[in-house]
């Protein structure tokens, strides 16, 4: 008898433990795939791949960077002596314009013809640019030049300032608006929260009377669980509009909106949280406070809210950790523009709206995928040094009691 | 034990013989309502046949088609040089049916005096150039354009047919979803967008468009979509090998019937016509 009671606790024992290495495991192997997929950006090349850049060889212009390219190409750079070639004017020939200036036949059979009249068209324009595939692109001619391929570098990435995925020819990968715009969103819900959600967590476990404690707290339980995608369609429908009329913008869709919107989202899992951990501290330690001497609200400060660090922390955390994750809510809010933030009443765009919204048609694979993957490890980053950082914050509260 | 595992096979069996001869249809979501339409009508009228549409993207569904995990692919671009050299080594052939039009409307707030706009006009917006009303003939309102997120098909016709190919400023607003932008046109005073005619509502407004430097005008309706005259419409198209044509022939046939068309209006999109 007693040695079956044995064996079965032995066998839960040994579940419970290779379920907990699973999860584990689990979890480690999703942050190496992050990171893997990520890390492979590097090696992309810089013009969407499969493409390069041709010249005419009279052209003394032997390298373009990145925002070069992609000015050229929307007619902001004019003239050749702006990147530093001759006083010409630039003529932009894209591929799909070679089907406009000679029909399919006139291509032959399986567009055989193809890089021939591609080599005619660059040899009679000096100042021709040519974005084309290379497998139709005229190779080792005479006349022709291509602008070597270069990969995605570092600072291309973690410097750059436009974040422009899909632009052809060359896409723009820069990420500090994105890492700007998350930053600021969160901090300012959090700034907003914080105090809120505490005073609120308070009030409920020291203050109130029983039918408000009873009436309030399953109602803010309650806002817990409503799906972010109807906080942002309440968002874009409510306080959108309320926030251009009362701040006088020529736009309602700005950080702030979404701060507030990230904050309204935040506070009930700040508030159950702390509530909770106040309501933990023992009557004894309560009690003896008062018996000192103490007024409640000296209590409340100087014992309650110390005592119970650990479970306030928790609760930043979570809350810290919903506002910055936060994806559906933000998206519907804060306008999604790419830019650098400079006021917080602007449109910014945020790394996991981002992701939710360019994973969808990103080529599996391609350099937008990667780039993509490597967000997603700036994020988990971030949230990853947040935690840590409050947690080693509340142990180094000096653990006042008994 | 055994008659539980029995049953299991049979079942399993069963379902793949159901949907053996299933014709599968995939990709574009901008055609996903219409496809579905199409298949629950059609899954209506004959009772042994079944259609199975899903969306993903047009990327997603030509290669699908490249992969063979898909009968037709329906896009709401025309199929990439690089895609379609991808199947021609494969030695696949792929043939292009135009099934519907879908028409852009351009949309400002309903109390914006502005009424017609030229394609130059809209590309120096779109693209940041022009950032003030007063720049068009209208209010001394700043311009706030938005956009579809880039994984869109309609983001990706509009900056090929009305900004020719040049790149959305970096600062546009990006919504997720052509609703969105109803939403944010209807309550913000200077803002310009563009939406499917499907989508066309009360509270936002279109303007005339000008293909010709402002010496025409077209009104945004069906009617000039369905004569051609209004410019900004795109074809929905189905791609699929022309092996297969055999097995689809009915379906496709069904497309182009009366009650098929009928169908294309009522979902919003512009009808080719039946054959």
């Amino acid at each position: 008898m007693k040695s079956s009671k044995r064996i079965i606790e032995k066998i839960i024992e040994g579940g419970l433990k290779l379920s907990g290495a699973t999860t584990s495991i689990i979890i480690l192997l999703i942050i190496i795939f992050l990171f893997k997929e990520g890390s492979g950006l590097f090696q992309s090349p810089s013009v969407e791949n499969g493409y390069a850049l041709y010249l005419n060889s009279k052209n003394t212009v032997n390298d373009l960077d990145v925002s070069e390219i992609k000015h050229i190409f929307d007619a902001d750079i004019t003239n050749w002596n702006e990147v530093g070639g001759a006083d010409q004017e630039i003529s932009v020939f894209r591929f799909d314009d070679i089907f406009e200036i000679y029909s399919d036949e006139e291509l032959g059979e399986h567009y055989s013809l193809l890089p021939e009249k591609i080599k005619e068209i660059i040899n009679e324009n000096p100042n021709i640019i040519a974005y084309l595939p290379k497998a139709f692109a005229p190779s080792n001619v005479e006349g022709v030049k291509v602008l070597p391929d270069k990969t995605i570098s570092f600072s291309d990435f973690f410097g750059g300032k436009e974040w422009m995925p899909t632009a052809t020819p060359s896409p723009m990968f820069g990420v500090i608006p994105l890492i700007l715009g998350t930053l600021l969103v969160s901090f300012v819900a959090i700034l907003i929260a914080l105090p809120l959600g505490l005073g609120v967590a308070i009030y409920l476990s020291e203050l109130a009377g029983e039918t408000t404690r009873k009436f309030m707290k399953p109602t803010i339980e309650l806002l817990a669980g409503i799906p972010s995608v109807v906080y942002g369609f309440f968002g874009l429908v409510v306080l959108v509009p309320i926030v251009q009329e009362t701040l006088n913008l020529s736009v309602g869709e700005t950080a702030f909106t979404g701060s507030l919107l990230l904050a309204i989202m935040a506070l009930p899992t700040i508030i159950t949280i702390a509530e909770d951990a106040l309501r933990n501290t023992p009557t004894a330690m309560r009690e003896a406070s008062l018996a000192l001497g103490a007024t409640h609200w000296q209590t409340i400060y100087k014992v309650v809210i110390p005592y119970s660090a650990s479970g306030i922390s928790a609760a930043v955390v979570l809350g810290v950790g919903r506002a910055i994750g936060e994806t559906m809510a933000v998206l519907m809010v804060t306008g999604n523009a790419a830019v650098m933030p400079h006021t917080l009443f602007e449109p910014i765009r945020t790394i996991p709206a981002s992701i939710a919204a360019e994973l969808g048609e990103a080529p599996a694979g391609g350099a937008h995928y990667q780039s993509l993957f490597l967000l997603g490890c700036i994020l988990f980053l971030i949230t990853m040094v947040i935690s840590v950082t409050a947690e080693s914050l509340s142990k180094n509260q000096p653990n006042k009691g008994v | 034990m055994k008659v539980i595992q029995t049953v299991l096979i049979l079942f399993t069996l069963l379902s793949c013989a159901f949907t053996t001869n299933a014709q599968r249809i995939k990709g574009s979501d901008t055609v996903l309502p219409l496809s579905q339409k199409w298949a629950e009508s059609y899954m209506n009228s004959t009772s042994t046949k079944k259609v199975t549409v899903t969306g993903g993207g047009s990327g997603v569904g030509i290669s699908a088609l490249h992969s063979g995990s898909t009968d037709i692919a329906q896009a709401s671009r025309s199929i990439k040089f690089v895609e379609k050299q991808k199947l021609s080594k494969e030695g696949i052939a792929v043939k292009e049916l135009v099934v519907a039009y879908d028409a852009l409307a351009i949309v400002i707030h309903p109390s914006n005096k502005v009424n017609k706009l030229t394609r130059e006009q809209l590309e120096g917006i779109f693209t940041g150039k022009i950032k003030n009303w007063k720049e068009v003939g209208g209010a001394d309102m700043k311009i706030v354009p938005y956009s579809r997120e880039t994984s869109s098909g309609t983001y990706e016709f509009f900056r090929i047919n009305v900004l020719k190919h040049k790149n959305y400023m970096s600062g546009i607003m990006s919504m997720p979803a052509t609703g969105a932008i109803v939403q944010s046109i209807s309550q913000t005073k200077g803002a310009i967008g563009y939406i499917g005619f499907a989508y066309l509502n009360k509270k936002v407004k279109a303007v005339h468009v000008s293909y010709d430097s402002g010496k025409n005008y077209i009104a945004p309706s069906v009617k000039n979509a369905e004569n051609k005259t209004y410019p900004i419409v795109r074809p929905l198209l189905y791609y699929y090998e022309t092996k297969s044509e055999a097995k689809l022939e009915a379906f496709i046939k069904y497309i182009f019937s009366p009650a098929g068309q009928k169908i294309v209006s009522e979902v919003g999109f512009i009808a080719v016509g039946p054959k």
